[in-house]
């Protein structure tokens, strides 16, 4: 494989001694995209902006294609497109003037910046908006053109910080489709994400971030498979009911049995075995769940396991 | 991939590139004056009053002084109107580098191949522009209001070029407040107080010797007075330039001596606290 992004060993403590970076390692294999997963604040966004060379790590190795972030930086951004969860778009300015301006501020000749442009606002859906400025785009509009802005260069490595964070389901599905298209024609994608449910649609690989760390890392599949327990859940009258459930059962679970209202969510190691022992029990002491559901590990619970707080979820 | 063809040019310079960075940003600086017309007519509003209020108001009071010297009030007061104006006008390049760096834009033009410096040569050459455009206005309201060139017109644009390279020297000083501010609100209100005694404390509107003693010696020497008097002696003649006590030459070749001094200290002040900044 050849190794598009190398990252070993970040550090970053930023003034006032918070430590955004300790220690973080990974690679990103050329032409796949790999998922950064962490909440707010884990140390995602520093780890793009400094691959991206705007700030400079304390100590550790970044490269890009091979190129060293801190020694030739300039080097660097010529190979890089940065799409930023803050939509960094000029707002008074026209989709056709952004697009243009940063076609030019990546030393594109003119012909070929106003070239690009035309064929990105097509490409984005964005053609009936070209001479609108930004502050009359929707959020999703505004989302594209700023997807759009950092393709301008057709790099070939992209950055997308939290790409549709604050977007609607129906917009962020939009981007979602544009980003996996990108992916046909071989660029290498770094996404920093909330969502679960985007780093399991858009990542081949994924390193969980928390607290500066990477506190895991492989195919989406690898992780459900080694932190995610397959969980069964069970409804029943009232929470009276489902109380009672929890006392009778809670010993034969693989970790914390939790109740929600009506509901209990049991966390059964080796699936079905454990939920015959679960539903005898409960014969036994004769209380009748109203609902029985399986349900497969997912990224959520990868995710709770390994930081003990619930992710973002879909709103 | 299309990636040699499309990417960094190599048969032009380093220096084109700065040119060519500089002038997107000084364009997408005035696009963005452009969309916000109310900006540049508020900006105008403030010193056409300023011109009424001392044509009208004070200029009955000042012009017997003035008359003193051999000048007319109104031809007294113009020149220092130009350069109030385009002193005030220079503050909106801090305010503007404030907005700048709290918006995301900042961090989309640092991953790019771009010079970065650009953002702030653009941003001063745009605040030129737009004090250019200013003064042009006041060049018309001046007349509307009485005002009449004493020398030719040649003089008459050097005098407004001395305005603007001034205009461009104080660019660069409230870049550096600008960029020592937290925010655009702080960078204006910071400027103030500097503007304030600049303007006032000068030969712009009163003739320096009828203030206090312990007064004129700042009042004669700062730089907003070195600027007002090479101004008024390109625009009014030897008159204006021996009531300052000196020569139309000697007033201008001082002028531009504080700028060109003013934009060698600010220049790489600037920059290097704005490479620390971001």
């Amino acid at each position: 494989m050849t190794v598009a992004i190398e990252v070993r060993n970040l550090r970053k403590t930023f003034k006032g001694g918070v430590t955004a970076l300790d220690d973080v390692s990974f690679q990103v294999e050329t032409g796949t995209v790999f998922g950064l997963l962490g909440p707010n604040g884990a140390g995602k966004t520093t780890i793009v902006r400094i691959l991206t060379t705007i700030i400079a790590p304390d100590t550790g190795v970044a490269t890009i294609m091979g190129v060293d972030v801190t020694k030739s930086p300039q080097q660097v951004r010529e190979h890089l497109g940065l799409a930023g969860q803050a939509a960094a778009v000029d707002e008074r300015l026209t989709g056709e003037e952004n697009l243009f301006m940063i076609g030019r501020l990546n030393h594109l000749p003119k012909q070929v910046s106003r070239d690009r442009t035309a064929e990105l606002l097509h490409d984005f859906g964005l053609d009936y908006a070209s001479k609108r400025v930004l502050s009359t785009y929707s959020g999703g509009m505004r989302r594209r053109l700023d997807l759009a802005a950092a393709l301008v260069a057709r790099p070939p490595v992209l950055f997308l910080d939290e790409p549709t964070t604050g977007l609607d389901p129906k917009s962020r599905n939009d981007l979602w489709e544009i980003i996996e298209k990108l992916l046909i024609d071989g660029t290498t994608v770094l996404l920093t994400t909330q969502y679960l449910e985007e780093a399991d649609r858009l990542a081949s690989r994924i390193a969980v971030v928390d607290h500066g760390l990477v506190i895991a890392e492989g195919t989406p599949d690898e992780l459900k498979a080694n932190f995610g327990a397959t969980v069964l859940e069970l409804s029943f009258k009232d929470e009276q009911v489902a109380s009672k459930a929890k006392t009778a059962v809670v010993a034969l679970a693989a970790a914390a049995v939790q109740q929600i209202e009506d509901r209990l969510e049991i966390p059964v190691a080796d699936g079905a075995a454990t939920t015959a022992l679960v539903l005898e029990r409960l014969l036994d002491e004769k209380i009748n769940p109203t609902r029985i559901n399986l349900r497969e590990p997912s990224l959520d619970d990868v995710f709770l396991a390994l930081t003990d707080q619930p992710a973002a979820t879909e709103g | 991939m299309a990636l040699a063809e499309l990417t960094a040019n190599p048969h032009r310079s380093r220096l084109y590139w700065m040119t060519a960075d500089a002038l997107t940003i000084t364009k997408r600086n005035l696009l963005n004056y452009v969309r916000i017309p109310q900006s540049l007519v508020f900006s105008t509003i403030q010193p056409v009053m300023f011109v009424l209020l001392f044509r009208y108001v004070f200029g009955g009071a000042i012009g017997s002084e003035t008359s003193k010297l051999g000048l007319s009030y109104v031809n007294y007061l113009m020149p220092g109107i130009f350069i109030q104006t385009i002193a005030f006008g220079s503050v909106q390049t801090g305010v503007g580098l404030a907005e700048d760096l709290q918006k995301g834009i900042i961090e989309r033009f640092h991953a790019l191949p771009m010079t970065r410096s650009a953002v702030l040569a653009g941003r001063t050459i745009a605040d030129l522009i737009r004090n250019l455009v200013v003064i042009v206005i006041m060049v018309i309201v001046g007349f509307l209001v009485g005002f009449r060139i004493g020398t030719n017109v040649g003089e008459f644009l050097a005098g407004i070029g001395i305005a603007l390279l001034f205009a461009y020297a104080l660019s660069w000083f409230f870049a550096l407040i600008g960029l020592a501010a937290p925010n655009s609100e702080t960078a204006q209100v910071m400027a103030f107080p500097l503007l304030f005694p600049l303007t006032f404390a000068s030969s712009a509107f009163v003739p320096v010797e009828t203030m206090p003693s312990w007064l004129r010696g700042f009042a004669n020497h700062q730089p907003l007075s070195v600027a007002v008097n090479a101004a008024r002696s390109l625009m009014d003649g030897p008159v204006a330039a021996h009531a300052a006590g000196s020569s139309t030459g000697d007033l201008t070749l001082t002028a531009i001596i504080w700028c060109v001094g003013l934009l060698i200290i600010m220049i790489p002040l600037s920059v290097n606290i704005y490479r620390k900044r971001v």
